[in-house]
């Protein structure tokens, strides 16, 4: 069971719900597959640094959980048939990486 | 003719040679392990107003590092955390 960390943006057209509603679709995925989930973030509506697909704001969240390497494929195959993903990108989280995000959650706690 | 070429130039005001600034690696001092993709506002002092990525004689940084740096720039780019090129946008 690898750390890992998912960033992905949604498409700006889809309401509030329909956000939440597709965030909560690729969390639970990952819970029905045996991965656990230890953060999820939703940085909200942000400009993008250029053009992707003729938009301009993207919803950004990210998602970092722990699961097995074979997941991941089908988790990115999900997200790729996903007309309301524009982007993702999953990274994972080796020892120094994985005590980063750990910090950084801690911050954002207090925070 | 071969008189005045050997006659030493002599400038108005004296040559300045800057003073070399010790450069040392950032990461190594203060001792970051890891260089995360996600914070575009640390990531926006290795690029230059194009947006490009400074090279190591610039930034001073060591070869593991710049390597990382280069590795998280790329990342954000994907993400469009980062614009590939851009003018001024500093």
């Amino acid at each position: 069971m690898n750390q890992y960390e998912t960033v992905f943006i949604l498409t700006p057209v889809l309401s509030d719900q329909q956000m939440k509603e597709a965030v909560d679709k690729y969390q639970a995925y990952l819970t029905e597959n045996g991965a656990e989930i230890i953060n999820v973030e939703n940085w909200g509506l942000k400009k993008l640094a250029y053009n992707i697909e003729k938009k301009s704001t993207g919803f950004y969240a990210m998602i970092e959980y722990k699961a097995d390497p074979q997941l991941i494929a089908k988790y990115e195959l999900q997200m790729r048939r996903d007309e309301r993903v524009l982007r993702y990108l999953t990274v994972k989280n080796e020892k120094y990486a994985a005590q980063y995000a750990e910090k950084r959650r801690n911050l954002k706690k207090e925070a | 003719m071969a008189a005045q070429t050997s006659q030493e130039v002599r400038f108005l005001t004296p040559q300045t040679v800057d003073v070399k600034k010790k450069k040392y690696c950032r990461f190594k001092k203060s001792g970051i392990k890891y260089i995360d993709y996600k914070d575009s506002e640390f990531l926006k002092k290795f690029l230059n107003e194009q947006g490009k990525i400074l090279p190591r004689r610039i930034t001073g940084n060591s070869l593991k590092y710049q390597r990382r740096v280069a590795q998280a720039v790329k990342r954000a780019r994907h993400l469009a955390l980062l614009p590939f090129v851009t003018d001024m946008f500093k």
